[in-house]
């Protein structure tokens, strides 16, 4: 099974549209949605059946038990991540701050701390003739890369025989989840749009798929919203020497279908043709490279 | 006043909102959190005065005080321990830098190193200071460089804090200790779904919030009928115009050159100042 990661550095350049029209083209049978922050692939794919849920526990997190509680303030002095704090005469952890290094348990003079399972997330996955694997963080917290991890898993090990190809929405930025959603994958899908906010992040998108080592590829959305930034961005990858897939116009097509809880596909429109010749452009290369 | 801006998904205006919102004020701030991929320097084209490395402590074993009780790794959580090749080995990606090794290695064979993970850079554009947080390629987490950016000291002139997206703790880090949460909101579902999941978090912290609609048109706002169901208010609405969307696209700061956006966003500070008074 190949693996195709869709990802866009800056946020709102159409990951989702594109992941969603991908998966519909190529009838994928196992399908993930990555950005576990702010996940929406769901919106666009109706499930006729019920997910199967778990919960996600992060890293069990400190609990001070006041009654054996000494009020030292040793832990708080040794905490890195200000998770410790006096109120009044107590000491008591900030759930959100803490990251679970278990520090405080390990130096407490008196065995006052409780390291404590913590429900982080929400693993779901819709297993019908296809299966589709997503999550979501609770606010606030962190450990989104091992929840990332988990969503991956979960479509691997539940894929139907005889998948080919695995489509996976991923999240913006460069940090813990895009690096997460990276490992394993065979090739990456930027999108991208025609701004020098974009531009930018792209940039910093490219060097985050060659640290990780996987090929990224290009594809510009709404690159009629400015035309001189997208030869630009064409002009980039060609210095680079990445694949450009194709550009897909502007289309108020693309909101109503969204709105309507539908992939962009099911509406003759411009964007749909473009979408298509994208997709054949990337599956092409997909295909060529080796499966990890 | 500090007034923290934020969305949920990615995209939705975020850096727009708050680069022209801290033009307007003149004697402002602007602090990009949005670490990962910060932009608004970008609008503004900072005169540098002043870069800042941001470090963390990595662990350092000193090979020959090792007896190999392999006590680090069994205290680390984050799995960022190995030995292999009886030696031990760090997996710098994953350490979260909190010290247990260190502390507890009973032959005290583990010291600490500096590693820089990303950069502040302050600058002025204007009358704006503006100081934007830059992660490494490759770094995981940017909570350090958040942390770094909130601490200065910024006197009695309004802050605005740009915020990166998604809900999660790199969200919760950049709107601590914000006066005022401005929610910034596209017209679709997605937009709705992610604008519920920040609506939540700002709930969670006990923020004053209200909303700005971005890229309207005509037809249907999801995100709109969301406010009116959960009674947020809405402080301003930012039409939807090609126009506007090349020069943002350019990196142009809006309201220099168009006074109609001038006005609208004179009225959206004035916004916000009232519902802070109430």
């Amino acid at each position: 099974m190949k693996q195709l990661l869709i990802l866009s550095g800056k946020g709102g350049t159409g990951k989702t549209t594109v992941a969603g029209a991908f998966i519909k083209i190529s009838q994928a049978k196992a399908y993930a949605d990555c950005d576990v922050d702010a996940p929406n692939l769901h919106l666009l794919m109706s499930q006729h059946v019920n997910p199967e849920q778990k919960d996600f526990y992060g890293l069990d997190k400190a609990i001070i038990n006041q009654e054996s509680c000494a009020a030292c303030g040793l832990c708080a002095q040794y905490c890195r991540f200000d998770a410790i704090q006096k109120n009044g005469k107590v000491y008591q952890v900030d759930s959100f701050a803490c990251e679970g290094c278990g520090l405080c348990d390990e130096i407490c003079p008196v065995k006052a701390i409780s390291m404590t399972p913590c429900i982080v997330g929400n693993l779901k996955m819709y297993k019908a003739k296809d299966v589709f694997s997503t999550a979501q963080l609770k606010m606030g917290n962190g450990n989104s890369g091992l929840l990332v991890s988990e969503v991956k898993k979960q479509m691997k090990n539940n894929k139907p025989e005889n998948t080919h190809l695995a489509v996976i929405d991923g999240s913006p930025g460069i940090g813990c989840p895009v690096i997460a959603s990276l490992s394993g994958v065979d090739m990456v899908l930027i999108v991208t749009e025609p701004s020098l906010s974009g531009m930018s992040d792209l940039d910093r998108i490219v060097k985050t798929t060659h640290k990780l080592q996987v090929k990224p590829a290009v594809c510009i959305n709404k690159y009629d919203t400015n035309q001189q930034i997208s030869n630009k961005i064409k002009d980039y990858c060609e210095k680079e020497g990445i694949l450009f897939t194709g550009m897909i116009p502007y289309d108020n097509m693309v909101i109503k279908a969204v709105n309507q809880g539908r992939s962009i596909m099911d509406y003759e429109c411009e964007a749909r043709e473009a979408i298509k010749k994208v997709y054949q452009n990337t599956i092409k290369h997909i295909e060529l490279t080796e499966e990890k | 006043m500090r007034i923290a801006v934020l969305s949920g998904k990615g995209g939705t205006g975020k850096t727009l909102v708050s680069v022209n919102l801290a033009r307007l004020a003149g004697n402002s701030h602007y602090i990009d959190c949005d670490i990962e991929e910060p932009n608004g320097h970008l609008f503004f084209k900072p005169a540098l005065t002043q870069k800042e490395e941001i470090k963390v402590k990595m662990p350092v074993v000193d090979h020959t005080k090792c007896n190999g009780c392999r006590k680090c790794i069994d205290k680390c959580r984050f799995n960022a321990m190995a030995y292999i090749y009886n030696k031990v080995l760090i997996f710098e990606e994953v350490c979260h830098s909190c010290g247990a090794c260190s502390l507890l290695c009973p032959e005290k064979a583990i010291s600490e190193s500096d590693k820089v993970i990303g950069e502040i850079q302050h600058g002025t554009s204007d009358m704006v200071k503006v100081s934007s947080g830059f992660l490494n390629i490759g770094e995981s987490s940017g909570i350090p460089v958040i942390r770094q950016l909130l601490k200065q000291k910024t006197g009695t002139n309004d802050v605005i804090i740009d915020c990166p997206p998604g809900s999660a703790c790199s969200v919760m880090e950049s709107i601590q200790d914000a006066d005022f949460c401005l929610l910034v909101a596209e017209p679709s579902i997605f937009g709705a779904h992610n604008l519920n999941m920040v609506y939540e978090l700002v709930k969670l912290f006990n923020k004053k919030h209200a909303v700005v609609l971005n890229k309207t048109m005509e037809g249907e706002n999801p995100s709109e009928e969301f406010c009116q169901t959960h009674l947020i208010p809405i402080l301003s609405r930012i039409p939807y115009s090609q126009e506007i969307a090349k020069q943002n696209s350019d990196a142009e700061i809006i309201i220099d050159t168009n006074p109609q956006y001038r006005e609208l966003f004179a009225q959206l500070l004035e916004n916000i100042k009232k519902e802070l008074a109430i």
